[in-house]
């Protein structure tokens, strides 16, 4: 085996600078001409489920992707199996419907190869959390430059509507016609958990908080996980409702880098310090200097994941916006670094490689 | 290769030197002992010296099993002659055992006649408890038939390193020097190679490396003065092909092949894999190579490992994934999807026993089926076997072009005895390996073919879909794991696509030409056929050599393509009166042969987790013209499930 003098890597720069300096953009074409949506429209027919929530998460990403104006022959869409997972197949980028859970494996082999890449990873509830959850929680620590959206409608739609693992507890579905006795993840706590550099959440109606997450997950360098937030019309119907009607803002904490935490129609909610983590109260009787004011680029996982147990699975309070993107070292910059100085110290060519260190000839 | 095997007695040359044409030795001790290390040196040597040779390791699963236990014995056994020998043998004629454990694990191999070395150091009456023996062996008749050499080696090689100041268990630590040493006297090897390499080894503990030197001088010494030897041996080196040969493992083999094929195709090699024993080596080998364009991932488990390798052939390198038998258990879904998407992707398989965790470091063939039909669905994919360790680097090679292309997966079979076992290899010339063309598609020059790009658009002859990769502009289209329309590669349910994809894709692998199966038999008048596939491939060639000097006429042919099978195959099938296949398993070939084929198909099985040996082959053979094979396979099955433990 070849030694390669390996202790020169300990310590070096892994091509790492802070993200607003270092966008995964960087490495992408960029389109000569002016983009639109429609660039992106594939001849495919969609075939979601009529007043699926997947359509408009289609259309916003279709109108958001002119924004980034990279060359569409750039843009790798990859997708597990499930209802969400057929989303590249209506895009007109380059895309794979993969298989169940999987989708975060193909995006890293193509991410270590492919720097000049934008990479999507689409995935569901089940396909993410379920049969997928150990590649998503290692891609995550790994930090390879993808990012993930994950549609989740808490429910299995694709089978016909089995409880996932995202449904509240005691859930009444085909597979649990007593009610589910399973606990459900919270989402934002695993993810946070873990090592994510980016985690941010949105609902599937609101297009502009779901565009300003779209844009900061594109730019950032590492794995940006995006919970969108999205109902199923057939299985569970009227799921966000919680977040849809009329007092949604009392129910939706959105956060903004540099703001305090304010929330509810008229601002009546805050959120302040509470024992050892975050809780909600009434503006009225808090300090605004007691108000925490959110900060998305704190590296202590600690706050990002206080702020995620705010969200409940009954819904009384869910956080949305950008909740942590924080600079850390991606996988694939690691292995191109690696890979360029092996390059750079070790001149030796393949033949000198198959001679290996003892030879001798036949005549 | 050319064939000299010529037998000869054992011939006198000289006062106390001894001819041979072969010579196998066996030199086991507990796992920490350092008998790899001691087996590997020697085998430097002996091809140093021009010796062909051929060796196969064996250690236990567990890392370090209790000392002295029948557990944790180790052994290294290398076969080294004047000939092209095949295998690293089936017994030795030397045997050195370093404790009780490793004489009990390895003597009932050791022929009547047959030279026993034994640390007597360890013969106390402890280490025999724990070795399952109530008295002390060698005190018994029993050993009356070996020519025993008893050396307390542990003892002398604390005298002879004395003077490097280690305590009593370091100093003691370099028996396996000691041993090394009598070995090399007797085969009459010179020690400066050695000694040089441990100077290398050792280099920040010069004290260390002073103590090795010592023992292995102090071992040269022992044979030479002692009366003990009333003779030492010689093999004169092997007339092989003309060339620069080394040494090398049926994994390291492999790994390089791997290494070429970035060169020759161009393509970026990227290997995804989880750690399993017997292929980590691969990647181990692998991840030290990184300035000649191969980039390994450790993936979190087997399916992570083959979708990360699936995911690099999709943007245009060349995704390889290396496992045993149950991590590809753990990716057939994924090899399913690169069956549908038609993307190369190469599948190592070294395989080991089984079912379930099995056999790790024990050798089988017994995946074959799995490799041809272990996923859902029509998926159809290409095997390919290498039949010894140095030809693992010409199988890599072929089942890489192959992968590339027809853009398929590919599973390469390898095994446990190939991957750890050595032998010399001709160096082949980097610069004479054929190149691999990836034949990316691009678009027509001023044209966007979007929207109208037809991704599963065949070349009318290969059947070979058109493979356009990220980054090319105009082409851009999606695939999936779900039934793909001719043509469009577009999402279709329709019965008459299926039909018609399903036996397209099986179409374009039964038409992949492989070369036609050569038949060795120098009779011209063989009414049986032998015929192997990997491994196997030594012990059938010296079961072979061994009948035909005893009379026999046989002919032998061995399948490097187990699907698709060679064109001939059926023919030459045909022309045998009958066709035994030795298979470490219980028939998987034959299965398929039967099935495939008109012919009378009598497989030879094995299941042991250790490879056959040619005198086991020779006898099977040998009871085939006496007519008894069939009825002695067919009683294999019946022997066992009469000899369980009834409840």
């Amino acid at each position: 085996m070849t030694t390669v003098a390996t202790s020169g890597l300990v310590g070096t720069d892994l091509g790492l600078t802070p993200a607003a300096r270092h966008s995964a953009l960087d490495l992408v074409p960029k389109a000569e001409g002016k983009q639109t949506a429609r660039d992106f429209a594939s001849a495919e027919e969609v075939r979601w489920c009529p007043g699926c929530g997947d359509y408009v998460i289609l259309a916003t990403v279709k109108s958001m992707l002119p924004q980034l104006g990279l060359k569409r022959e750039n843009i790798v869409f990859i997708s597990g199996i499930g209802c969400s997972s057929r989303f590249p197949y209506y895009l007109e980028t380059y895309g794979v419907h993969s298989i169940h859970g999987r989708a975060p494996t193909l995006a890293t082999g193509l991410s270590v190869t492919r720097p000049d890449l934008s990479i999507w990873v689409v995935t569901g509830d089940g396909d993410a959390m379920s049969i997928g959850g150990n590649h998503l929680i290692h891609a995550l620590r790994r930090n390879v430059n993808m990012r993930v959206l994950m549609f989740n409608n808490r429910i299995y739609g694709l089978t016909k509507g089995q409880y996932s693992p995202t449904s509240e507890t005691g859930k009444v579905t085909k597979s649990t016609p007593y009610g589910s006795v399973d606990a459900p993840f919270n989402t934002m706590s695993l993810t946070v958990g873990a090592e994510a550099s980016f985690v941010a959440r949105a609902l599937d109606s609101d297009r502009a908080g779901l565009t300003e997450v779209l844009l900061a997950a594109a730019q950032h360098r590492g794995t940006a996980f995006v919970e969108i937030l999205q109902d199923c019309p057939i299985f569970n119907d009227g799921s966000f409702d919680a977040l849809r009607k009329d007092d949604a803002a009392s129910h939706l904490i959105h956060v903004r880098h540099g703001e305090p935490i304010i929330f509810g129609a008229e601002g009546e909610y805050c959120v302040v310090k509470q024992g050892f983590g975050l809780g909600v109260a009434k503006t009225v009787d808090v300090a605004p200097e007691d108000i925490v004011v959110h900060d998305a680029y704190t590296d202590d996982q600690a706050y990002a994941y206080a702020l995620s147990r705010l969200s409940e699975q009954d819904l009384t309070y869910s956080v949305t916006g950008i909740i942590r993107a924080v600079s850390r070292p991606t996988y694939d910059d690691g292995v191109r670094t690696q890979v360029e100085y092996a390059k750079s110290v070790t001149a030796q060519d393949l033949q000198e490689t198959l001679n290996g260190q003892h030879t001798w000839t036949v005549s | 290769m050319t064939q000299t095997y010529d037998p000869r007695a054992a011939e006198p040359v000289g006062s106390g030197v001894t001819r041979l044409d072969q010579v196998v030795i066996r030199i086991a001790g507990d796992s920490g002992d350092g008998m790899q290390l001691a087996g590997d040196q020697f085998t430097a040597e002996a091809a140093a010296f021009g010796n062909d040779l051929a060796t196969q390791p064996s250690f236990p699963a567990e890392i370090r099993a209790p000392q002295g236990t029948l557990h944790g014995v180790s052994s290294f056994q290398i076969q080294i002659a004047d000939f092209d020998v095949l295998t690293a043998g089936d017994r030795p004629d030397v045997l050195v055992a370093m404790n009780p454990a490793a004489l009990r694990a390895n003597v009932g191999d050791l022929p009547r006649g047959g030279i026993l070395i034994v640390n007597t150091d360890e013969f106390t009456k402890r280490n025999l408890a724990k070795a399952g023996y109530d008295h002390n062996p060698l005190e018994t008749a029993d050993f009356e038939d070996f020519q025993v050499h008893e050396i307390a080696m542990a003892t002398l090689t604390a005298g002879a390193v004395e003077s490097v100041g280690l305590g009593r268990k370091d100093a003691e630590r370099s028996k396996n020097m000691f041993a090394l040493g009598v070995l090399s006297w007797m085969y009459g090897r010179p020690l400066a190679a050695i000694e040089e390499f441990l100077e290398q080894k050792f280099a920040k503990r010069p004290q260390i490396a002073k103590a090795n030197i010592l023992a292995l001088r102090a071992g040269h010494n022992y044979g030479e003065t002692t009366e003990s030897f009333a003779t030492s041996f010689e093999v004169a080196p092997a007339a092989l092909p003309a060339g620069t040969y080394r040494q090398v493992t049926g994994n390291t083999a492999l790994s390089y092949g791997l290494l070429a094929v970035a060169q020759t195709s161009g393509m970026e090699v990227f290997l995804g894999s989880y750690p399993i024993t017997p292929a980590s080596d691969i990647l181990h080998e692998l991840s030290g190579h990184k300035h000649h364009g191969v980039v390994t991932f450790q993936a979190e488990d087997e399916i992570a490992a083959v979708g990360a390798a699936l995911g690099a052939s999709y943007g245009g390198a060349l995704g390889v994934t290396s496992t045993s038998g149950p991590g590809l258990a753990l990716k057939s879904e994924a090899i399913g999807l690169a069956v549908m998407t038609e993307l190369p992707l190469l599948v190592i398989n070294v395989q080991r026993g089984g079912p379930s965790t099995g056999l790790p470091t024990k050798t089988e063939q017994a995946d074959l089926l799995q490799a041809r039909f272990g996923r859902n669905g029509e998926s159809p994919v290409p095997v390919i076997a290498p039949q010894s360790p140095a030809d693992c680097f010409e199988a890599a090679l072929e089942a890489a072009r192959i992968a590339i292309t027809y853009r398929t997966p590919v599973i390469l079979l390898s095994d446990g005895a190939i991957a750890n076992g050595s032998e010399p290899w001709r160096i082949p010339s980097v610069a004479a390996l054929p190149p691999i063309d990836p034949d990316f598609a691009v678009a027509p020059e001023g044209e966007s073919a979007a929207g109208t790009h037809q991704p599963y658009a065949r070349d009318a002859e290969t059947l070979v879909r058109s493979w356009a990769i990220p980054g090319a502009a105009g082409l851009e289209h999606r695939i999936g794991g779900l039934e793909k329309e001719n043509g469009s590669g577009n999402i279709s349910y329709t019965p008459e696509n299926h039909e018609l994809m399903t036996r397209v894709r099986a179409a374009k692998v039964e038409g992949i030409p492989v070369p036609a199966l050569e038949v060795d038999d120098p009779s011209d008048g063989a009414e049986v056929l032998l015929l192997g596939w990997g491994s196997s491939y030594g012990p059938i060639g010296e079961a072979v050599r061994r009948a035909r000097l005893a009379g026999y006429q046989v002919a032998r042919a061995h399948l490097r393509h187990l699907n698709p099978l060679p064109s001939n195959l059926g023919e030459v099938l045909g022309r045998y009166r009958r066709v035994l296949v030795p298979e470490m398993n219980l028939g998987q070939l034959s299965l398929l042969l039967k099935a495939q084929y008109d012919a009378d198909i009598q497989p030879i099985t094995k299941v042991s987790g250790v490879a056959f040996r040619s005198d086991e082959l020779h006898e099977a053979l040998l009871a085939e013209f006496a007519g008894t094979l069939a009825a002695h396979e067919r009683e294999k099955t019946p022997a066992s499930t009469a000899a369980v433990v009834v409840r």
